[in-house]
């Protein structure tokens, strides 16, 4: 049985163009809203999409996707309530992936067991969690793909030859390339970095692979989207929303169509880019 | 959550296992762009202490830069004061910079160079692991920057101001509660974009594997010290051995080579805060449950959705909502016991000291004193205490004062 991942990638592959995932974080700025964005991403464009579980503490993350977590939790968001949002999108859209990210802490907190549960039941294709590196396979990895869902890896440039077996093996869905050593929305790799470590990732695997950190415009999405099979934007997607914030930080009304005029402009480039 | 069977093991000692737990604590959990240089880290630590060269370069710098052995030191004033068991201290607060952070430097900072390292970074809290960084790095002569919460830097100024005469560049963390948490995410940020580079000195026996045992190792001389210095004084070990613990370097550090002496009861002092039933504390061991934080699974304070609590207490260094795995084993083993000391316990325990022994010690281990000061009179005369001092107060005078309300 293949997942909405891999046919996702396949329905891309026969349309000959990459995609673009789109990374918001869960109840960022309010839950509403938050829902308001996630329904409207696929008529946007996004052919996937992540959503970020929020955490106190993401170390991996720079400050744009730290400020968005903290709204998140501010205005009350939790694990369930990411599950709850989850639901409310699959009842609505049956294709597009959804992916979880974030970090181990609240899924630990929340009880792995129960997690992989609701989160199948809520519609939930795929987990990618920033701590957990294959050393620590046993703690979510293994059970994940045993419940059926897919378990995407991060691999980065830091990765070399000797390590990419070991980053490969127990990954399912895609391959999450990290293209700069470094947290999100700070710096951005050149083109050929890009396609050179593409090339790379494809003589050790047959999965798709997604290019991500540091892409902000239609121009750089469509580039990735030249060489890899899809370009992750999450950072700029999160930076709409938080200008669409007034000075006490509550949305304004447009806070959700700016964010996916954003990404109606990513979806553009991505597009365009093999045409 | 945490399955204690506590089957108890043959030795205490011999953790981690090479996955890099104790019992169900400790791991690896860091972001892959770090992973292959934790493992490199592991590699090349586990090479050093095999290196004789290394061992021999450790106790040169020990002996001529640090200053140590440190003395154990027989609080006589402090003892017919309390009336109770004799209290002796480890005098870790004379050791070169105040305090024991540089033990663990001087080992970490040699590390790296042995690992072809240009840069270090570090966190601090009450500036003391910061301090001891930007030391050895004005002596190895390699760049340094400091990450500390912008309410840590506050009401930590003359460190502050030290960390820059050594020439080191402090960076100001504004995230989360700009304390130390903060700053450790801030450190491991860096270090994810810098990672060929640089090397990372963690200040306490937390983080990714092999942070944790790394730091206990080059702190255990303390406890190693302490065991022939107390069989030359008393001819026997301890009855009671009393530490403080932020992530619990000091304490790992004085309690390890005790641990397998089932006769000695070891005892660690939690920041309690306001108190431990107010929930602005501390006490990650007393008040939560477990997480995985920093590259480790441990004790963490945390609501019910698994996000962190803030920690409070008077002391910056040991503000900080998790705990050394190690500590967390030995808590769930039950060989070490955990209490707390509140802010109040430890002001009077900060003052107290001063007067009776002229000793002005850190708040760190004024919490430990705090403990102590209850304990000993609980117990007959011929039986021995011994507490780690292990930082000075000179960094405190000026938090201490506004807490007093005397103007400086
Ligand atoms: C003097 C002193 N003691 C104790 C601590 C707490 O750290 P640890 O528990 O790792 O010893 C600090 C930290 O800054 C300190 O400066």
């Amino acid at each position: 049985m293949s997942t909405r991942i891999e046919k996702r990638f396949g329905e891309l592959r026969a349309a000959g163009r990459g995609g673009l995932v789109v990374f918001v974080t869960a109840g960022d700025p309010t839950y509403e809203v938050s829902r308001e964005i996630l329904l409207g991403l696929p008529k946007s464009g996004a052919d996937l999409i992540e959503i970020g579980m929020p955490f106190t503490d993401p170390m991996a993350d720079g400050p744009a996707i730290q400020a968005s977590s903290l709204r998140a939790l501010k205005s009350g968001q939790n694990m369930k309530k990411t599950l709850q949002l989850v639901r409310e999108f699959r009842a609505k859209d049956a294709a597009t992936p959804i992916v979880l990210m974030g970090y181990y802490n609240p899924i630990y907190s929340y009880g792995v067991d129960r997690f992989l549960a609701d989160a199948g039941k809520a519609g939930v294709d795929g987990l990618i969690i920033v701590d957990l590196p294959p050393e620590e396979d046993e703690e979510l990895c293994l059970p994940a793909m045993k419940a059926g869902l897919n378990f995407i890896r991060l691999a980065t440039p830091t990765t070399d030859d000797i390590r990419l077996p070991t980053v490969l093996n127990n990954t399912s869905g895609f391959v999450y390339y990290v293209s700069i050593m470094g947290i999100t929305g700070t710096r951005s790799a050149s083109d050929a970095d890009i396609a050179a470590a593409v090339g790379r990732l494809k003589r050790h695997t047959d999965l798709p692979i997604a290019v991500g950190f540091g892409i902000s415009t239609p121009e750089r999405a469509a580039a990735v989207a030249r060489v890899a099979d899809a370009a992750v934007v999450g950072s700029a997607v999160v930076n709409r929303i938080a200008a669409a914030l007034d000075a006490n930080g509550v949305p304004t009304p447009h806070a959700a169509s700016s964010a996916l005029d954003l990404v109606k402009s990513l979806a553009a480039g991505v597009r365009a880019a093999r045409a | 959550m945490s399955t204690a069977s506590a089957a108890q093991p043959n030795s205490f000692r011999t953790g981690p296992d090479e996955h890099g737990r104790f019992g169900i604590f400790g791991g690896r959990f860091v972001a892959e762009t770090l992973m292959p240089l934790i493992l490199e880290v592991e590699k090349a630590y586990a090479a050093a202490k095999a290196d004789p060269t290394f061992a021999d370069e450790m106790e040169y710098y020990r002996a001529h830069y640090i200053g140590r052995p440190s003395p154990l030191y027989f609080a006589e004033r402090l003892t017919r004061e309390l009336g109770g068991a004799k209290i002796y201290m480890k005098r870790d607060e004379l050791n070169h910079t105040g305090s024991h952070k540089i033990n663990n430097c001087v080992g970490q900072i040699l590390l790296a160079r042995r690992m072809g390292k240009t840069r270090i970074i570090a966190e601090t809290g009450a500036g003391q692991h910061g301090v001891a960084t930007a030391t050895v790095c004005a002596l190895f002569n390699l760049p340094c920057t400091v990450y500390m919460g912008a309410t840590d830097i506050a009401r930590q100024q003359p460190n502050v101001f030290r960390m820059k005469l050594l020439g080191a560049e402090v960076v100001p963390v504004h995230s989360g509660t700009a304390t130390l948490k903060d700053a450790m995410n801030e450190a491991l940020r860096d270090w994810v974009a810098n990672v060929e580079n640089t090397f990372y000195i963690i200040g306490t026996a937390a983080g990714p594997h092999p942070y944790p045992t790394m730091v206990r190792d080059f702190q255990s001389v303390i406890g190693v010290e302490t065991r022939e210095q107390i069989l030359a004084a008393e001819g026997r070990l301890p009855d009671t051995l009393v530490a403080c613990i932020g992530g619990g370097s000091n304490a790992i550090g004085l309690f390890h080579p005790f641990l397998d002496d089932r006769e000695v009861e070891i005892i660690g002092v939690e920041a309690g805060g306001d108190g431990v039933e107010t929930g602005r504390h501390a006490a990650s061991l007393t008040g939560g449950r477990p997480g995985v934080l920093h590259g480790n699974r441990t004790y963490l304070l945390q609501n019910d959705d698994g996000q962190i609590i803030d920690a409070h207490s008077i002391s910056a260094g040991l503000d900080y909502p998790g705990i050394g795995p190690e500590h967390s084993w030995l808590h769930e083993m039950k060989r070490v016991k955990y209490v707390s000391a509140t802010d109040q316990e430890a002001l009077d325990a900060f003052q107290m000291l001063a007067r009776i022994e002229g000793i002005i010690p850190a708040l760190e281990p004024a919490h430990a004193l705090g403990y102590v000061r209850k304990l000993a009179p609980t117990r007959a005369r011929e039986q021995i205490i011994i507490m780690n001092l292990c930082g000075r107060g000179d960094k405190d005078i000026f938090a201490v004062a506004e807490r007093l309300g005397t103007k400086l």
